[in-house]
């Protein structure tokens, strides 16, 4: 065990894991977070606290998993390199590590222009790979990255990410096969609704061999409503929503309960996929049906090692 | 290579020159003049402009090129007209600027932002392509520097928001990492992006104050 975390045991035991998402509030309730962790507690194995997405300011990744930590909730702490550097970065980690957080996700993070301080100077002093080699170095090493001795334990279970469909497609494989030899531990994907394209992908992972060396769980939002598909598919980089699963959600006569089918749907095709080893679920907001969906998708109830 | 610059909105130049009454204007004919920010009719519409705002311009020239030496003999040969202003507006680019504060005990005021040093790619278009980082890892790139082409300065490769070979940020910015790796294919040197490219040195960027170079012998 690299950290022992409740993540990595279930990946271990090579159990179908689940893994949920739960961003911070923009604003200082414990309470938001606290709700949270009651919805997901039993019905995922982690949850992520992302790290300021899309640039929005909000509660700290490091604080959020405390809060989800303290009700029984294995977080997994997000990091994007866009806000700090080297020094700050190492510092949140030995931070998080002192109070129990065990997982570290790895992120570039998404461009400052799309959040709330378009205005703000951006850092990237370090890319998402080289902190996700800093991080299994800082473990395995006990080394900072400028080599002094880390005092104590550094017990990380690492993640990061990979998105099948930006492009250029082909680079993609290599750009995961950088991470995993960086030391990526886990990998949660982006969201997945174009099936067949992830599964071409996952092709060219398995061929490689990288399924073997790393954890991948496949992302997956539930969408809510018409315009939230129609908003993904034109508007949000990086993502693919095919026109069949807009057109679903617009002639649905009940939005939110065909977008959670689709989700369902969605889980069932991933789990057919070989190399993936659980699902990621980011439900942005709409937390509340995060245990219907794993209920559903037959995931239920989760391991308790 | 050109410094490009950009005229700074007259309200801020107006808020720069208050209680400046009489007012010098130097332009300058190299990088300035090519943008169309400093040149002769930038100088005399500016002219106009400070004049409609009750200003008296005492006089105006265009320096051959605002950063090089010579700006001080041209100072010196217009002396009458420069020591009868209150202040000297640059429209030159930075490096202008503070080449005329050197030469002058008169405020000097920008009338340009320097934008970044930039390669005109199309007619009339003008990118910026290097950063002066000081650690130049062009041969690994293929010629493309991520540093400045990147919004995030990535090292290892595009990140998830690369599309049709657009930055996330905007449809006008290409990703430089779909660049990178076209030009690698081209080349036969994918195999370049399969390193891990480590953490840089930093320090020979922009990190620690003024950087200085001693050419010796």
């Amino acid at each position: 065990m690299k950290a022992g975390t409740n993540l990595e045991k279930v990946l271990v035991s090579g159990m179908f894991a689940v893994t949920a998402e739960a961003g911070p509030p923009k604003g200082t309730s414990a309470a938001v977070m606290q709700r949270k962790a009651e919805l997901l507690r039993h019905c995922c194995d982690a949850t992520n606290v992302t790290d300021n997405q899309t640039a929005i300011v909000r509660m700290s990744s490091l604080a959020g998993c405390v809060l989800l930590k303290q009700q029984g909730v294995d977080p997994v702490m997000q990091i994007v390199c866009r806000d700090r550097n080297r020094i700050a970065i190492q510092s949140d980690v030995l931070g998080a590590i002192a109070l129990g957080i065990g997982n570290i996700l790895c992120l570039s993070g998404d461009h400052q222009m799309f959040g709330n301080h378009p205005t703000a100077k951006n850092v990237f002093d370090i890319d998402s790979i080289q902190l996700i080699q800093a991080l299994k170095a800082m473990r395995d090493e006990k080394k900072f990255i400028c080599g002094d001795d880390i005092s104590g334990e550094v017990p990380l279970f690492i993640g990061a990410a990979a998105n099948p469909y930006a492009d250029p497609f082909e680079f993609r494989v290599t750009r995961l096969a950088k991470k995993v030899k960086a030391g990526a531990d886990f990998i949660q994907t982006q969201a997945v609704y174009d099936v067949a394209k992830f599964a071409k992908w996952m092709e060219m992972v398995t061929d490689q061999g990288l399924d073997k060396q790393t954890h991948i769980l496949a992302g997956v939002i539930p969408i809510r409503s018409a315009g939230m598909a129609r908003y993904m598919r034109d508007y949000v980089s990086g993502v693919s929503v095919p026109d069949e699963v807009v057109t679903r959600m617009e002639q649905a006569k009940d939005a939110k309960e065909e977008g959670a089918g689709v989700a369902i749907e969605l889980i069932e095709q991933l789990k057919e996929i070989p190399g993936i080893h659980g699902v990621h679920i980011m439900a942005v907001g709409w937390e509340d049906i995060v245990p219907e969906i794993v209920k559903q998708a037959g995931l239920l109830p989760r391991p308790v090692l | 290579m050109k410094t490009i610059t950009e005229q700074k909105p007259f309200e801020e130049i107006s808020e720069a020159l208050s209680g400046v009454e009489k007012v010098y204007v130097v332009g300058c004919g190299t990088c300035a003049t090519m943008c169309h920010t400093g040149g002769k009719s930038e100088v005399l519409d500016m002219k106009e402009k400070l004049e409609a705002a009750g200003k008296k311009v005492t006089g105006w020239m265009v320096v051959p090129t605002a950063c090089d030496e010579l700006t001080r003999d041209a100072l010196e040969e217009n002396a009458k007209d420069v020591e009868e202003a209150d202040g000297i507006l640059a429209m030159t680019c930075a490096f202008g600027v503070q080449t005329i504060i050197l030469y002058t005990n008169k405020p000097v005021y920008p009338s340009l932002n320097t934008l970044f040093v930039g390669k005109e790619d199309t007619p009339g278009h003008f990118i910026e392509v290097c950063m002066q980082c000081g650690n130049c890892i062009l041969a690994k790139t293929a010629g493309i520097c991520p540093l400045v082409r990147c919004a995030k300065s990535l090292l290892n490769g595009p990140c998830g928001g690369s599309v049709d070979g657009k930055c996330e940020i905007s449809p006008d910015v290409p990703c430089a990492w779909q660049m990178i790796y076209d030009r690698l294919a081209a080349l036969g040197q994918l195999d370049k992006l399969e390193e891990i490219v480590p953490i840089r040195d930093w320090s020979t960027s922009s990190a620690g104050g003024p950087r200085q170079v001693t050419i010796s012998g």
